[in-house]
């Protein structure tokens, strides 16, 4: 039994919330660099220029790359051999949460759905926990703006629709959601479980870092083929036009009740944040 | 090819009239801030016949929440909001004199010929890019609504904020028409 205290996980968590939002992953600038090559707009290659130094400043000046700093959404693996000592997990995370907006200047954006009054502190976090074998704990956090957010949808599809109507509805919301959610973006797909299940899927999917392959080798094709399809609709960086609309799309399957087909979008802006650390 | 193009607020009609969609603006001057729940007070105001708390003629109002301003600094990270939260008050402003917004993302039917009707004019910003035009942005000043925290009103004086124009005087719209000119057959 590995003892671990809860005040290192608050640590954890403030720190990646801050890195999170201020540095962009080396996979999205390297995704911005390789489409700038391919994109036929001139405004298009602009505002992928602009992206690029938009990551420069803010890591140059430590600011966030967005002002939408997100909901912070919490992965946290735990290893069944750790026991967390000195208080409540769940806590400690929201704590970690608390003190990295404060820390880092980042914008609080949790509020009442109804009153729509800001929290101020921009928790409670969304924690996803998992128990897996071993003595470790990975954490990963993925500030997550509204915008993009807003555009992503969970569906319960006829299986008989199948894999073409799959692509037909991935295909429709990215041309539906134009230029809200701040292309080019990155589609996470999850397809099969349950209703919850399928939209848990599709985030972790947005977590798969950019120009990695999917193993299965039959989604492998099918991310390729919506990735070419999506670039031919023409949104374009910043929706302006252009071939750049996605820089990738990311799958994650699981089987499925016989009478349900769950498909769930969830379309991560082109600030693809998030940050890991393993303790 | 897009022109690129140094504005001075407060805008006039001369300003706005020969802007068309895809060209690049540098706007220089004061523009104020508001989001939904701003705008809903800046509505209710109007309703009431009370002052706006700033001159709304020739006005650009640019929707943004900024996240907080790090020691030293004007401003935090301010990239453009989504601006259809603010199509359902947009018109009435437009009708009292606001002549310019900022944001991201399309508009309605209704502000599209609100914006032919009393020539103003709508710049998107890029999405996103919040370090990058927090550059531009030389003062923030909060003039109403400290309440709202990130939505409060702020006066800001920007120098060459880079903008497109994205909806103009004659109808044109270039999340559409963009859209249209780099689509490919399936
Ligand atoms: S969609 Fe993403 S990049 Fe765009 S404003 Fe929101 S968080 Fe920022």
């Amino acid at each position: 039994m590995r003892e671990i205290p809860v005040s290192e996980i608050t640590e954890t968590v403030a720190r990646l919330c801050i890195e999170a939002n201020i540095d962009l992953g080396a996979d999205v600038e390297e995704a911005f660099r390789r489409m700038k090559e391919t994109e036929d707009s001139p405004t298009g290659k602009e505002v992928l220029d602009l992206l690029l130094k938009n990551a420069q400043i803010a890591r140059e000046e430590r600011m966030p790359i967005c002002q939408d700093t997100g909901l912070a959404v919490v992965f946290i693996d735990v290893g069944q051999d750790v026991h967390f000592t000195g208080g409540s997990l769940e806590e400690a995370i929201h704590e970690g949460v608390r003190q990295g907006y404060e820390k880092g200047y980042l914008r609080k954006s949790t509020c009442h759905p109804f009153t729509r009054k800001n929290l101020g502190d921009n928790t409670p976090a969304i924690i996803h926990t998992r128990i897996v074998p071993g003595d470790k704990v990975r954490i990963v956090v993925e500030p997550k703006g509204g915008g993009s957010e807003n555009m992503s949808r969970v569906v319960m599809l006829a299986p008989a629709e199948g894999i073409e109507g799959i692509k037909a509805y991935i295909l429709q919301r990215v041309k539906e959601s134009g230029s809200n959610p701040c292309p080019p973006i990155v589609v996470g797909v999850g397809i099969g479980g349950t209703f919850e299940r399928a939209a848990f899927l599709a985030k972790k999917a947005t977590l798969r870092p950019i120009g990695t392959k999917n193993p299965d080798p039959e989604l492998d094709a099918l991310e390729q083929e919506l990735l070419e399809k999506i670039n031919k609709i023409g949104i374009g960086p910043g929706g302006l036009g252009g071939r750049t609309t996605a820089l990738s799309v990311h799958i994650e399957m699981m089987p499925c009740h016989i009478a349900s087909l769950p498909l769930a979008v969830n379309i991560q802006c082109h600030a693809g944040r998030h940050k890991e650390a393993i303790l | 090819m897009s022109r690129e193009i140094r504005l001075e607020t407060p805008l006039t009609d001369a300003d706005v009239i020969p802007l068309r969609i895809g060209d690049r603006v540098l706007l220089s001057g004061i523009i104020y801030t508001a989001r939904d729940a701003a705008h809903k007070r800046l509505i209710d105001l109007m309703d009431n016949n009370q002052p706006l708390p700033f001159d709304i003629q020739g006005a650009v109002i640019y929707y943004v929440g900024p996240a907080p301003a790090p020691p030293g600094k004007p401003i935090g990270s301010a990239g453009p909001t989504t601006s259809y939260r603010m199509d359902p008050f947009a018109p009435r402003l437009m009708a009292a004199g606001l002549k310019g917004m900022i944001g991201k993302g399309n508009r309605s039917q209704e502000v599209i010929e609100a914006i032919q009707k009393h020539k103003a004019i709508y710049f998107g910003a890029i999405g996103g890019a919040g370090a990058l035009i927090a550059k531009s942005i030389v003062s923030s000043e909060i003039i109403a609504y400290e309440d709202l925290g990130p939505e409060a009103i702020r006066r800001l004086e920007v120098r060459d904020l880079p903008l497109f124009v994205i909806n103009d005087t004659v109808g044109g719209d270039l999340y559409q028409e963009g859209m249209k000119r780099y689509a490919q057959a399936p």
